[in-house]
């Protein structure tokens, strides 16, 4: 039976790469996310596992999309200055269909703001920061034990999908330490990329269905195929032809989109009977459990709905409970980007009133609790 | 039961090392624990601050939010979070100017000369301080910090360590009959 210990978010990270097979690492050491590079650093080459540092966030992006090309699983870690400069290979990644995660432990921005400051003002740019229609799927841990099983998932999902995945940390997640009991390994489910069976043949964009994932092969297999940032068709060469690049695009985003439901990731609490809802993830939300329990315990009937998934956006349960409520309240640590798809999904349905900080100090729950009390502002 | 512990003073004095510690112990006796910072840019000088909350029952908020007990290191320390402390005890070391606007119940050990004079090295005061905070809170037994304290100290470092650990349990206890 695994022991409880302490462990900070960014150290269950790299745990949770380590267990989904992580053996490449490539990175730029910045903070909040050093400690991710530097465990890296030590544990990789006990595995037979590659560290490099590069010269650069876009050096190290390169190097694991390379890395994940030749069969490995390739990670990165960052923070918003980072990955800024890594969007055009995120966008890369999406369109040659190699698998990656990236870590983006949040702090705040714009440029290089404050190194060991607080912030999630990395919402949209984990979304749309690279350019064109691009699938991506971004994960929020809001504890030190979802920073473990999200980085598998991410890898899970980048290994199934053939998609670049992002786990959305933050300062405070990422430097927190908390007591985890980590789950027994032969309890996880490990993905791993499907390979075509022989050369002959070999197709490497050719998916079999509306949305599907084509078969991957590693380099240096014996396999021959060209990989481009190109719009290509099912030969990996370039096209100049509107449909084919068009129809290249159509199935890039279906794939993330027939699999939300699978990927669907959220915790609530007191839910089910609530008429104020508050919608909070990362480190905003622990803010606000504290908020929606304290409310609870005065007798006021709140509720926490908590995406796990920030990308692809768990709609359907947030509509489900979006007609049964009086008010949500969105509190982020920046002025407003989760709130957008949270009125896009609630379409009216409830009003959505938004509660940004940008002082980079954690929403203190009577912050949170305040809004519930005292009604629309 | 949740208890807040917020340490204070200048980055380089080991006092998140100490959190770390005062966290890890209170595990080891199987209670709940976080441990959160924060910290300039500097790997040394400018202000730090480490807070440990401990409970028995499951921690949703990991920051200090009207901590039981505020230990500060240095002067700059005990006027930032001194003002803040509503129901809990205000720790400083000795060489601390204490400052009449600051109401909360104070007490003064002498944690950095015991470090310098009485164990003979400077860098110690981090765990004379984790024995002070430790004796005076009751929140972990003195056997589990110990084992905590060894759990994480360098190799050929482990009696020095506990020589101070021990200094600081010691201070407590004549701070708690003062």
């Amino acid at each position: 039976m695994p022991e409880a210990k302490l462990m900070q978010g960014n150290e269950a990270c790299t745990l949770g790469a380590l267990t989904a097979g992580l053996s490449f690492f490539a990175g730029y050491p910045i903070t909040p996310s050093t400690e991710i590079a530097e465990l890296c650093s030590e544990e990789l080459p006990k595995v037979g596992g590659k560290f490099i540092q590069m010269e650069d966030e876009i050096g190290s992006i390169a190097a694991i999309i390379g890395a994940s090309l030749t069969g490995r699983k390739a990670m990165t870690a960052t923070s918003g200055p980072g990955f800024s400069l890594m969007q055009e290979l995120m966008g890369y990644a999406a369109i040659s269909e190699v698998p990656i995660v990236v870590i983006d432990v949040q702090r705040v921005g714009p440029s290089t703001g404050m190194p060991t400051s607080l912030a999630q003002g990395d919402v949209m740019q984990a979304r749309w920061g690279t350019h064109g229609d691009h699938p991506v799927v971004v994960l929020a841990p809001g504890n030190v034990r979802e920073c473990f099983d999200l980085t598998i998932k991410a890898f899970n999902i980048a290994e199934e999908y053939r998609v670049p995945v992002v786990v959305l940390s933050d300062e405070t997640i990422g430097h927190m330490r908390e007591k985890v009991v980590l789950p027994e390994l032969k309890s996880l489910t490990i993905v791993d990329r499907k390979a075509p069976a022989a050369p002959a043949g070999y197709l490497p964009y050719k998916a079999d269905q509306d949305g599907g994932v084509p078969l991957m092969a590693p380099f240096g297999k014996g396999y021959r195929w060209h990989v481009t940032g190109l719009s290509h068709d099912e030969t990996g060469f370039p096209t100049n032809k509107g449909d084919v690049a068009g129809a290249l695009i159509q199935r890039l985003m279906r794939k993330v989109e027939k699999a939300e439901p699978l990927l669907r990731d959220y915790a609530t609490e007191s839910a089910d009977d609530c008429d104020v809802l508050v919608l909070a993830f990362g480190s905003s939300a622990m803010s606000a459990t504290s908020a929606v329990r304290q409310a609870r315990a005065a007798g006021v009937k709140a509720g926490l709905f908590r995406p796990k998934t920030i990308w692809p956006f768990p709609e359907e349960p947030l509509r489900e409970l979006a007609s049964r409520v009086k008010r949500i309240i969105v509190p982020e640590m920046n002025l407003g980007q989760l709130v957008y798809e949270v009125e896009r999904v609630v379409a009216g349905k409830a009003p959505v009133e938004r509660l940004s900080k940008v002082n980079c100090e954690l929403f203190r729950p009577e912050e949170i609790l305040a809004s519930i009390m005292g009604g629309s502002k | 039961m949740r208890t807040e512990f917020r340490l204070s003073g200048s980055g380089g004095q080991g006092l998140l090392l100490a959190g770390i510690v005062l966290a890890e112990g209170a595990i080891l006796d199987g209670k709940n624990a976080v441990q959160t910072q924060s910290y300039g840019p500097e790997a040394r000088g400018g202000s730090s601050k480490a807070e440990v909350v401990v409970s028995d029952d499951d921690i949703d908020y990991p920051k200090a939010t009207d901590p039981d007990f505020l230990l500060a290191l240095t002067t700059d320390a005990y006027k930032t979070y001194g003002k803040l402390m509503g129901k809990g005890l205000i720790i400083v070391d000795s060489t601390v100017c204490l400052d009449p606007a600051i109401t909360a119940r104070t007490v003064s050990v002498p944690i950095l000369d015991t470090a310098a004079t009485a164990i003979g090295k400077k860098v110690v005061a981090n765990i004379v301080a984790l024995g002070v905070l430790g004796g005076v809170s009751g929140v972990v037994k003195q056997a589990t910090l110990e084992k905590a304290v060894l759990n994480r100290v360098p190799k050929g470092t482990e009696d020095l360590n506990l020589k101070a650990l021990r200094a600081g349990f010691e201070l407590a206890a004549k701070a708690a009959k003062a």
